[in-house]
């Protein structure tokens, strides 16, 4: 058995790595895994980096943003696949929401209901597919709006809620269910209803580490199949409510898991598998590349340059091609999909999920000359 | 010109705080201050203005003091986590021990290295107390589980506590396993069977 330790933030989009190790799917690949627990993105980055970690459970933004030069940490970074599309949840605080009278799920109606508002939103991170998806949201929703974006821990979200150092948020379950229970908030958006395939987390490594990766690899793929399917989301909030893990109560996991948020059933509030939704798509990274270019002044063509560098889809072709049919291009215009569409593939047929941006646009992954 | 550093140590436990602020006094002139890591707290570090800020590395709000090291954060003077590429031997001691530093304005290594070697003993320190009291925590557990077990024996075969505890042994001993792992799947068992 080669041992392998992997770094994991305990949130419900860490399944992929848990039930990797818990259902034998690692152990099936030869490797004995071990899972270390870290209690903030730095901390996760930093182990890393250091070598305490072989991969990590990581936010879709940080390699980019570390390939961009943005933010702390020295290593480069890589992204193997990609472990969950969706899970964040936006909600604001009763007051806030009472004010704007919104309802759910219209990130129009939600945006003008907000305008002329002085709000602070609470993410986990600087550079996060939350960050992202708040600005994407708002700049085209609430044009006038400027909105504080704020860095929370997650497991404080309902705390800094509470104390009234934020007005809202975007965050990965469960902290958006604990927030709507523990301090009241309204869960009033989803980021898959402002893009139905935003890539949230992945399987990252440092740079160079990840030709050797294939059982790895395999093994947290099946493992994401083994998550996506309905039957075994009850099991999966057992295992992911555990003391070792998540350690909450199953009820907070289960709007993730079930895809209902209240008495809102959410197509697509969370993917680990269907959709092709593991590939690491060379347009996923275009777009991050360019939300971070524009939000941080940056020349946006060597960006996305940088960005498109650190989604490895070579490996990932290389590494699972004899398990999954395989895209025959890694880019696909994202947002392009209004409905599931089935494409030819090498070695058989694949399902493209809905790909849709709240706005209808369409991004063109090749950078602008 | 005063010359002493701003230090902000981040910390919740008001005890540990203090050992943190005794031993970096011992490493030189400096203003230290504490602050706790609840709610804004990238607020209290702007306002201070410290030259470094240290916190422990599994502190969930080193995120928030990563949000200052962009460079349109509330702080005027650059923030960097503190990786010395000169002294990765002191990079690493500080990971292995679990403090984090954060250094505001680009300040000297050479006037980092004694506060951040007085801050690793600490922390150290801190890892052994945390390593003993968790396995103090496990021996109790294991205590109860094996009481559990032993009664469950007692009930079953209708035989004394000396005698359960003989038995258990026994079969750990001939099973090869530790007693408190066969303790457990006796109780995981009965528990199943009830």
């Amino acid at each position: 058995m080669t041992p392998v330790a992997i770094g994991y933030v305990p949130l419900v989009d860490a399944a992929p790595v848990i039930v990797a190790k818990e259902l034998g799917f690692a152990e099936e690949e030869g490797l004995s895994l071990s899972l270390v627990k870290a209690a903030s993105w730095s901390q996760l980055r930093d182990m890393l980096e250091s070598g305490r970690v072989q991969a990590a459970h990581m936010l879709s933004v940080m390699p980019v943003a570390r390939a961009l030069g943005l933010g702390g940490g020295a290593g480069a970074t890589e992204v193997l696949m990609v472990l969950s599309l969706g899970g964040q949840v936006i909600g604001l605080s009763a007051e806030c929401a009472a004010q704007a009278g919104v309802g759910f799920g219209d990130p129009m109606a939600l945006g003008a209901a907000l305008a002329g508002q002085d709000l602070r939103l609470g993410v986990p991170f600087p550079f996060s597919m939350q960050a992202l998806l708040l600005r994407y949201w708002l700049q085209r929703a609430a044009p006038g709006l400027q909105p504080r974006i704020v860095t929370v821990p997650p497991s404080r979200m309902a705390e800094a809620l509470r104390a009234g150092d934020i007005d809202g948020f975007c965050v990965g379950e469960p902290w958006g269910s604990a927030a709507a229970t523990e301090a009241g908030a309204r869960l009033v958006l989803t980021g898959s209803q402002i893009w139905s395939q935003a890539p949230e987390k992945v399987l990252a490594v440092r740079a160079g580490q990840g030709e050797e990766a294939g059982p790895l690899m395999r093994a947290v793929w099946r493992a994401g199949r083994w998550a996506e399917a309905p039957g075994n989301r009850a099991t999966l909030a057992d295992i992911l409510a555990r003391p070792a893990y998540l350690d909450v109560a199953a009820t907070y996991l289960e709007p993730a898991l079930f895809g209902r948020l209240g008495a809102h059933q959410v197509p697509q509030l969370l993917t680990f598998h269907d959709g092709v939704a593991n590939f690491p798509w060379r347009s996923q990274a275009s777009w991050i590349g360019a939300e971070l270019a524009r939000s941080c002044g940056l020349p946006l063509a060597p960006a996305v340059t940088a960005a498109r560098a650190c989604f490895r889809s070579d490996l990932y072709r290389r590494h699972l091609g004899a398990l999954a049919p395989m895209p025959r291009s890694s880019d696909k215009l994202e947002g392009a999909l209004p409905a599931a569409e089935a494409l030819p593939a090498v070695n058989g047929r694949l399902i493209l999920a809905c790909n849709r941006f709240f706005d209808d646009a369409v991004f063109d992954p090749e950078p602008e000359n | 010109m005063d010359s002493a550093l701003n230090i902000i140590v981040v910390e919740q436990d008001r005890e540990r705080a203090m050992l943190i602020v005794d031993a970096l006094r011992e490493a030189g002139q400096m203003r230290i201050q504490v602050i706790g890591s609840g709610v804004g707290l990238a607020r209290r570090v702007a306002e201070t203005r410290p030259d470094l800020v240290l916190i422990d590395a599994g502190d969930p709000s080193r995120d928030v003091l990563e949000e200052l090291t962009l460079a349109a954060g509330p702080m005027e003077r650059p923030v960097a986590m503190f990786v010395d590429r000169a002294d990765q031997g002191l990079t690493r001691a500080a990971i292995e021990a679990g403090v984090s530093a954060y250094v505001v304005g680009g300040l000297q290594p050479a006037r980092i290295h004694p506060i951040l070697d007085a801050a690793i003993a600490r922390f150290h320190l801190f890892a052994r107390m945390r390593a003993e009291l968790a396995a103090t925590k496990a021996a109790l557990e294991e205590r109860k589980v094996i009481d559990r077990a032993k009664g469950l024996l007692m009930r079953a075969k209708g035989i004394g506590e000396e005698e359960a505890y003989a038995l258990l042994r026994k079969t750990a001993m001939d099973q090869g396993k530790r007693l408190a792992d066969l303790a457990q799947a006796i109780v995981t068992a009965a528990d199943l069977l009830r």
